[in-house]
Formats: C-alpha cells, structure tokens, sequence
C-alpha cells in the first residue's frame, strides 16, 4: 500500500520537475528558437517559429520526465540494468592471452581472406586495413610517452609529419631509397623529439600539453610556408615507392611480378605496404614490452607515478623523459615516412592537429594499461569512422557520442589494469585506480 | 668535543636558507656523527623538513656549507650544497624518504624496489641498448637487484607481498617499504622525515627494531626527523633540536630532554618564564 502511495508520489514528483523543466526551457528558447529576424525591405523583421519551439520545448518537458521515470526516481535505475548487461571489464591478463594472439593471426592471414571472401572489396579492404595498422603504430609510438611517462603530447603528429617530410625530401634532392631513410627518418624524428624535450622539461600537466600542441603547429606553419624547399600548401608529390629487395612494384620485366612469375596486379604492391606496416607496428610494439622489462622502463612508469620520489632515487628525470620523448618520437618518424611512401604524395594538411588528437584519442580510449586496447581503439576509431561515411556530417556527431559512452563505461579506457614488469611469484595485474595518470 | 663531531658522516655548517623575507633556518651548524641514529627534532614549522630538502638537494641553501664524509679514513668528500637531487642521490648516495609517503602506489612492492636500483641496473643494461639486445651481464644484474629486493623485503615483512600494488599495502608497510626502497639504493645516510609518522605503538617497535637493525648490521648512518618522542627517545644516539630555524639544542637524548630551553620551546613560555621551568625541571629530577 505505502509503496503504491509512493509511487505516485514519486509520479506526480517526476511530473511536476519535468513542467519546470519545460518552463525554463520554454524561457530559455523563447527568444532563441521561438524568434528569428529577417532582413525585410525598410528594416529588421521578426518571423516566430511557434512549431520548432513547442518541439524543443517538448523534447526537454519528455527526456526530464523519462529520466525521472526510469533513471532518478526509480528503485531499478535503467541505467543500473543496462550496466549490469555490459560485459565485465575485459581482464587485462586472460584476455589479452587469448584475444592478443587471435587478433595477430587475423592480422597476417587478412589478405588471404580478403582475397578468398571480398574479392571485389579486396583493396578497399586493405587499404582500410593498411590505415588502421599505421595509426595503431603511432597509437603505440604515443602510448611510451603518455601512457608509460605520463607526459602529455597533443602535437604526435610533428614527428609524424617529421618522418614523411623527412623521406619525401630525401628522395626529392638526393635520390635516397625508402630502406635507407626510413632509419634515417626515424632518428631525425628522435631528434626533433630530444629539441622539444629540453624547452619543456620543467613544465608539467596542461603547460606541457599547451606547449606540445603548439610545437605540432610550429612544424605545419613551417612546411606550409617554407615554399622553395617544401613545396608549401602544394606538397611533394611523386615520392618513389617502396621496392621488395630491388624489385619494383611496376609492369616491366625487372618487376616484382615478372621476376616470381606472376601476372602483373596492382593488389601485390598494396599487400606488400600491408604487411611492411604490420611488420613496423609489431616491431614498434615488441620493442615497448622489451623496454618497459627494463630499467629505462621502470623508470618511466616511476616518473608517471611520482617524479620527485624519482629524483630522491637518483634517477635523472631530465634524461628518461627525453628518452621517452625520443623514442615515442622516432616511432612517430617511422610511421610518418611509412605514410609519405604509401601516399606517394605529401602537403601539409594531413598533419593538423586533428591527427594529433585522434591519435591521443586511440592512446586514452583504449586505456594505458595495455597496448592491446589501443589495437582495439583503432580499429573502432578509423574503422568506425569509415563505417560511418555515409552519415556525411553527423559522422562526426556520432563519433563524439561513441567516445563519451566508452568514457562513461570505462573512465580509464577500455584496458587500463597494468601488467607489472617484474614478479617474484606470480604475475598479478594492477587496478587501474591505482595507477597514476602523470602529472606532465 | 662531542664524539659525533670527530669523524662526522655529515657536517652541517651555516646553514641559512630564506624564502624570501621569511628564514626558515639561520646559521645552523651540527654533525651526524658515523654509523649513529641523529635525530632532529623541533616544534611544528621549526624548519627540519627545510633541513632535510636542502641536505638531500631539493632546495639550494642561501648559504652555507654541506659536506657529506663517505669513508672512514678522509678519502673523497661531497660538497652536498653544489648538487642536484638525483645526483646526490646517484654518487653521494643519501637516501630519504618523504612525510607524505611517496611510493609510486600503481607499481608493485617489487618494482618499487627495482625502480630504486635504477642506476645500476642502467649501467648493466649498457643504458639500454645492451638490455633491448639481451646481453647475459644484465640478466646477471637483474638477479642480484632481486635477490636484494628480497633480502630487505623479508627484512620488513613483507616478502609475501611482493606482488601486490603498493598502494593497497596499509599504512605502516608503506612506510617500512618507503624505507626499504630508501635502502636498496645503497646509501651511506639514510634521511627519514617522520617514519614514525601515524604509527601504532606495535607499528612504531617494529620501526625501532628495522632502523636498529639497519645501523647496527649495515653500519648506516641515520638522519631523521620525528615527533615521537618514544622513537627519539630509544633509539637516538644524538639528538639536534630546532626551533624557528635556530638550533637550541644539541646532545644525547638524555642530555636533551632535561634541557630547559627545549621544554621552553615545546611548551611555548615566554623568555622571563624561563627560569621557572628549569627550577620545576630541576625539582623533578631531584
């Protein structure tokens, strides 16, 4: 009985804050939606727009009293039901044990069951798959910086752009080959990484962040207006394609069809680029688990954790965060002569800060406990977006939405426990409440 | 002369240090005698925690001079004022600890252990180049890291624990492990800012006990800072008291507890009571 009584207490309640609700927004969307000046003949006119207001209106007076209905009045909270269905956080160990390797299998034979399944989507398909790989390299070459030394970078893509730039003008005024320079890529990028480490050392948290991103645009606004060596807003284009040990990926006899006896197909050179990014990515990756078993490892955890217990241990943080800048930063340089040899052509605007971000987005949602969530993060964030091509402008809406739910189910990222680098009996992972989150 | 002063692992001269218009700590001179519990002790804001950063080279002192005395028998000495933190950490080799515990709470009991042997771990895996390629001298190194992170791990209790977060350890295990991390970093003075610091009596006994041990079996010499005059009192061969800066006391904790300016300063009389207070000392004693 008293349940019952409180229960239409609770719906007059709900009733009644959903009208004032209503009200304010009536007040508020009144003059903005309700009004609309025209430019008349003689002076400013005013339509009203009764209909859109009553249906703003509404849809605040109905989504107040659905949320009060189901989600803030209730004793079983929609909300609650819905958590409950979600999957359990996936436990960073077992799951990766399985899904990791899985996941690595598809990788590999992906361009046989392309070939076998989408024949006609095979170069979509890879060209797609080609693309994820190259940003979950550099969601891997960013997660040593922000996720092990927890220094926040929003301007990745200055390496990015560092290495393409780096190939696409050695090829340009010097003839280099792709297998000479992407070393040399990668060590300017390291470079360029050490040049903006030192400046911002001593800056922490949102200075650090502040700073990193304008360095991103210092590099774009360089290579945009530095015309006689850059080419500017034009670009470089007829940068040369990556060779299999020698062999072109052309149509003459000297080619790499003609000498393995094969019929000539633009597919071979797209599946070569494949794999030569799956290879850099996993190299990328074999060398982080190496380097977070070791001392430089530990100590860019340690600095993520407390930098001024590091200091009192005797460890140099000036030099393991450059390190850590420097080595996220040649990954980055890798990636980004990757990028100019696959494109074959370059300009400025495929490294705005819009990369960056994106890329910092991948680290974060997939969680920094784990490089398995950033593969994952990838996957759902340049696949989902090209999913989405056809919602034109709302991709970017539902884009937006997809994060915030992932934020709002795991605030840490989709793996964020952390596997520890040593064990003296068993190996158990670290909640991710635990972990810091870096301070710079 | 006191015996602290002929052969001191550290010696403290002139210190000054201002913020500002503010002096935190005017012309203080002591010693840490070698191989000995020194305690510095004082009222809340007397300036010892500013000691503290100053000898460990978190904070450059206005003026003054630092030497830290490493080997019995003259040899190198370390002008601690002229050094960065880490660096007086690496070569000086003086560890501390914090007030507020600082361990790094995400990582595990082990690896706390493993970050504090840092350096020597860098230099086995030839600064990394040599540990990416897997050299065997770095796997020997690692090892030995181990096998000392053990050792102080069973030392404090908790070598069943090793796997566990850092932060989920309570309160008092953090602060032994604080100070087990201090020690794997083989240091020649160790530095405690109020170990005893939220301690139970049990807790506290176990300290005493840990801190014994460290000086008497691997002849540390040990600075610290504490409110509990429990600890102070048992296991302090000398012991400094500070107050607004200046020192106005300095002795063995006998000497010290019946000194009457101190009583002064913690009770909070005034200059011409002074006199009062050391005749009811007096009278007590008697």
């Amino acid at each position: 009985m008293t349940a019952n009584v409180s229960a239409s207490d609770r719906f007059a309640g709900s009733v009644k804050d959903a009208a004032i609700a209503g009200a304010i927004a009536l007040g508020l969307f009144g003059p903005f939606i309700g009004l609309r000046t025209t430019a008349d003949i003689g002076g400013l006119g005013i339509n009203t727009r009764w209909g859109a207001l009553a249906i703003a209106v509404g849809v605040v007076f109905l989504g107040r009293l659905l949320l009060n209905l189901f989600v803030w009045r209730t004793d079983n909270p929609i909300t609650g039901m819905i958590a409950r269905a979600m999957p359990k956080a996936p436990a960073g160990g077992k799951f990766g044990k399985v899904f990791g390797p899985l996941m690595l299998a598809l990788a590999f034979l992906l361009p046989a069951i392309t070939a076998y399944m989408f024949p006609q989507h095979n170069r979509y398909i890879l060209d797609l798959a080609i693309l994820v790989l190259t940003y979950v390299m550099l969601g891997w070459g960013l997660y040593i910086v922000v996720g092990l030394a927890g220094l926040l970078d929003l301007g990745y893509v200055a390496f990015y752009a560092v290495g393409a730039y780096s190939y696409a003008l050695l090829a340009q005024y010097f003839g280099w080959s792709f297998w000479l320079c992407l070393p040399v890529a990668g060590i300017l990028a390291a470079m360029w990484g050490v040049t903006l480490g030192f400046p911002v050392l001593r800056l922490r948290g949102d200075y650090l962040a502040i700073v990193t991103l304008a360095f991103g645009e210092i590099i774009r606004v360089v290579l945009l207006n530095w015309y006689n060596f850059t080419g500017g807003p034009n670009g470089i284009s007829g940068i040369p394609r990556p060779s299999f040990f020698g062999l072109e990926f052309s149509r003459d006899e000297n080619g790499f069809a003609a000498f393995f006896g094969l019929d000539y197909s633009a597919i071979h050179r797209i599946i070569f680029l494949y794999y030569l990014i799956l290879i850099l990515a996993l190299i990328t990756n074999l060398v982080t688990l190496r380097l977070r078993r070791l001392p430089i490892g530990r100590a860019w955890e340690a600095l993520r954790e407390d930098e001024i217990a590091c200091r009192s241990l005797g460890i140099n943080t000036r030099n393991t965060k450059l390190t850590a800048f420097a080595i996220g930063a040649m990954f980055g340089g890798f990636a980004g002569s990757f990028f100019a040899t696959r494109q074959g052509f370059i300009s400025p605007e495929s490294f705005v800060f819009m990369e960056s971000a994106l890329i910092l987005a991948i680290v974060v949602l997939g969680g920094l406990g784990s490089q398995l969530g950033v593969v994952i993060a990838a996957v759902v964030m340049i696949g989902g977006f090209e999913l989405f091509r056809d919602l034109a402008e709302y991709r970017m809406l539902v884009f937006g939405l997809a994060m915030v739910l992932i934020m709002v189910w795991r605030p840490r990222g989709l793996i964020s426990s952390r596997q520890p680098s040593v064990f003296l009996k068993e190996r158990k992972a670290v909640g991710a409440e635990l972990v810091g989150e870096g301070h710079g | 002369m006191s015996h602290w002063d002929e052969n001191p692992v550290l010696s403290v001269e002139h210190l000054t240090m201002r913020f500002g218009g503010l002096v935190a700590i005017d012309d203080l001179s002591f010693s840490v005698g070698r191989g000995e519990i020194t305690a510095l002790i004082g009222p809340n804001g007397a300036g010892k925690t500013t000691v503290f950063n100053c000898i460990t080279g978190f904070y450059k002192p206005t003026e003054g001079r630092i030497t830290l005395h490493p080997h019995v028998d003259g040899g190198e000495t370390f002008l601690l004022e002229r050094m960065a933190d880490h660096e007086i950490a690496r070569e000086a080799h003086v560890a501390r600890t914090f007030q507020n515990i600082r361990l790094f709470g995400g990582m595990t009991v082990l690896e706390n252990l493993m970050v504090a042997q840092h350096n020597e771990l860098m230099k086995a895996s030839a600064w990394t180049i040599g540990g990416v390629l897997g050299i065997s001298g770095f796997r020997s190194a690692e090892h030995e890291a181990m096998d000392r992170a053990k050792y102080w791990l069973d030392h404090i209790g908790l070598l069943d624990r090793a796997d566990d977060p850092a932060a989920d350890l309570p309160y008092g295990a953090q602060r032994r492990l604080e100070i087990a991390r201090a020690m794997c970093t083989e240091p020649v003075l160790l530095c405690l800012d109020e170990p005893a610091a939220g301690l139970n009596p049990r807790e506290s006994n176990q300290l005493n006990e840990l801190l014994r041990y460290i000086r008497n079996e691997h002849g540390i010499s040990i600075l610290l800072i504490e409110h509990d005059m429990s600890v102070v009192m048992q296991i302090s061969d000398h012991v400094v008291v500070l107050d607004y800066g200046c020192k106005i006391s300095d002795g063995t904790a006998e000497e010290v507890r019946n000194d009457p300016s101190v009583i002064a300063a913690y009770l909070g009389v005034e200059d011409d009571e002074v006199e009062d207070v050391e005749a009811e000392v007096e009278g007590a004693a008697k």
